[in-house]
């Protein structure tokens, strides 16, 4: 029925929420099909619109809103504190440092995280036994979710518990801490967790990326006299371009809205040593009561994330935003 | 430990291909290498919680790395007969087929519009359903929050499945459209010629066309959905809606003290995701990496 559909279609025949077809050359235009258009497509898109504008740009707009009143969620909006509470959110250093704390994993995961997961990629890229199994493993905690991933961890983190006790059997017991109590480290903690659930989603997309690349360009290269260092370096990575570049846009602005995992494993502690951007406004929304301020914190959020997906695809992604949107998606 | 036994026991062969640059035998073995610590870093984790859920807390806090002696079945066996479990379980599976549900239809209706209609905005009505692709739901959390309890949708399952059908529409958009994009002109002149309308094309002919890539979209918003953790920890405070995240967690900041127990509900809340996983495994890695190529 599927490919052969428009020869089992018959005029007249009634369609689910459609007016009674009238005939309609393509391409032609006249006053009544122009009428006709306009309706089909305001019954295709209209639900879309609505639900889209209703649950995502109304609150996006209605923070802005809130972020210049001083507000706890209820009763009405009557104290207006114009900037005041962009100003407090830029003076106050656990939010400073939150931003701090995100920009360190967004780094982390360009200069870490990126080339782990191309290094992955290029290894894992040919003929091995069991290569299949492999790729099932290794993106097998992209589908869990952060919330269980968080909890697995802070079980295997406690004191002396799994983590411990393996680096111990390593050799390694002089390294051991308290991983999510010691604020030197707990940033970097939950950046291994990140990345034990993150790294395979890379690696996938990168060996999706290696695929399209054709074989002929490698043996070309190696005929022409290039070692395979060269090879990958000159030919194939500049080939994976709009592969890396969908990842760091990807990984970005995942880095700058990290929130289940230090949410669930520190709740931002110990002292703030944790907190992200994300944490902070829940936290100041939610347990605080402070709606205007964590509006006000959303809204600076936003800032980061639109500012640079709008950098970024003007000088990054230009060339390939459509084939490489959908790639990386689709 | 079967897996990487599986793996280990496998002796590197000499490449098939005439693949140059893998003939390297040192990076075939390095490779190999590779493939085994990402087998052990990845498996021993999640195979702990497993083994452990079959343990006791005070064996756990005696020999954290030890196997267990004997199997203790007590730690599910609870869990599976209480009621909660499966709450959380029917929770998330309700609320990821209303989104999914909600997201797809609405998702392949706009992108049929904006891809096999010419009109004036088009493009522009695009990049705007693509801004959701730009910023995290939690930007929007406090307002949809607040939203949402004037809609009285607080502690209601379409509380949190509506916004995040709203949210997934963006990335069903933009996978959908060039796909619906692609497919010949021919067969939709055929099909009006043959004398049914623009939408009796998109529902007999472009829809079943378009299978794989609602596929992929349908998997994409569901897996997103079962995973979402920060609307449903904001819109529910009864417990008994709570989704298998915001149970997981709840369960253990409740017996946080006893470990094995949060092991074994930690492990079972895994198993549905792992198990859909193996299963479609090829559509959600395919449909995450390139079953639709632009």
């Amino acid at each position: 029925m599927a490919s052969e559909g428009h020869t089992t279609t018959r005029p007249g025949q009634p369609v689910p929420g459609v007016v009674p077809p009238a005939r309609q050359a393509p391409g032609r235009k006249s006053t009544r099909s122009g009428v006709r258009q306009r309706l089909e497509l305001l019954l295709l898109i209209g639900p879309a619109f609505v639900l889209f504008v209703g649950f995502v740009l109304v609150p996006i707009v209605v923070a802005v809103y809130y972020s210049f009143y001083k507000w706890s969620g209820f009763g009405p909006l009557n104290h207006p504190v114009g900037l005041g509470n962009y100003r407090r959110a830029f003076a106050d250093t656990v939010f400073l440092h939150a931003i701090q704390h995100n920009v360190t994993i967004a780094l982390l995961s360009l200069f870490l995280q990126l080339p782990l997961s191309i290094g992955l990629a290029l290894l894992l890229n040919r003929q091995l036994r069991g290569r299949g199994f492999l790729r099932l493993v290794v993106f097998a905690p992209y589908v869990l979710s952060e919330a269980v991933t968080a909890v697995m961890w802070l079980m295997l983190l406690q004191p002396d518990g799994f983590v411990d006790q393996a680096f111990k059997h390593l050799g390694l017991g002089s390294l051991v801490t308290t991983w999510l109590a010691n604020t030197h480290v707990v940033l970097y903690t939950l950046f291994v967790v990140i990345t034990w659930k993150y790294i395979g989603f890379g690696v996938i997309l990168l060996l999706a990326g290696l695929q399209g690349i054709p074989t002929e360009l490698r043996e070309a290269s190696a005929l022409d006299g290039a070692s395979p260092w060269q090879t990958t370096r000159r030919v194939i990575l500049p080939l994976l371009g709009p592969t890396i570049r969908i990842w760091i846009f990807l990984s970005m602005i995942g880095s700058l809205q990290v929130f289940d995992i230090p949410w669930i494993m520190t709740l931002g502690g110990p002292a703030g040593a944790s907190t992200t951007m994300s944490t902070y406004l829940i936290d100041k929304g939610f347990q605080s009561y402070e709606f205007g301020y964590g509006s006000a914190v959303a809204v600076i959020l936003f800032i980061f994330c639109f500012v640079f997906a709008l950098l970024y695809q003007r000088f990054a992604l230009r060339r390939d935003t459509a084939g490489a949107l959908t790639r990386m998606a689709g | 430990m079967t897996a990487s036994t599986q793996l280990l026991t496998v002796r590197a062969k000499p490449p098939r291909s005439r693949n140059k640059a893998a003939s390297s035998p040192l990076a075939t073995a390095l490779a190999y290498l590779a493939g085994v610590i990402i087998i052990i870093i990845t498996i021993v984790p999640l195979l702990f919680i497993f083994i452990g859920g079959f343990r006791t807390t005070p064996q756990i806090n005696n020999d954290p790395t030890g196997l267990p002696h004997p199997w203790l079945w007590t730690n599910y066996r609870i869990i599976v007969t209480s009621h909660v479990f499966w709450h959380f379980l029917m929770n998330s599976a309700l609320i990821a087929i209303i989104t999914t549900t909600l997201a797809v239809s609405l998702g392949a209706m706009a992108a049929f519009a904006l891809s096999r209609y010419t009109f004036k905005g088009r493009e522009a009505l695009f990049s705007f359903f693509t801004i959701g692709l730009l910023f995290p739901l939690t930007v929007a959390a406090l307002p949809l929050y607040l939203l949402l309890r004037d809609l009285g949708l607080l502690e209601n399952m379409f509380g949190v499945a509506i916004p995040e059908a709203a949210f997934s529409l963006s990335i069903t958009i933009v996978i959908l459209r060039p796909f619906m994009r692609q497919i010949p002109g021919e067969l939709e002149d055929a099909a009006v010629i043959d004398g049914t309308t623009k939408l009796g094309f998109f529902w007999r002919v472009l829809l079943p066309l378009s299978a794989p890539a609602l596929t992929t979209v349908a998997i994409l918003a569901f897996v997103t959905s079962w995973n979402f953790f920060i609307l449903p920890l904001l819109v529910f405070n009864n417990q008994i809606h709570f989704t298998l995240p915001l149970g997981v967690a709840a369960f253990q900041s409740q017996y946080s003290a006893d470990t094995a127990r949060v092991f074994a509900f930690t492990a079972l809340s895994m198993l549905p995701t792992l198990l859909f996983f193996t299963v479609a495994q090829r559509r959600i890695v395919g449909g995450l990496t390139g079953a639709v190529k632009g």
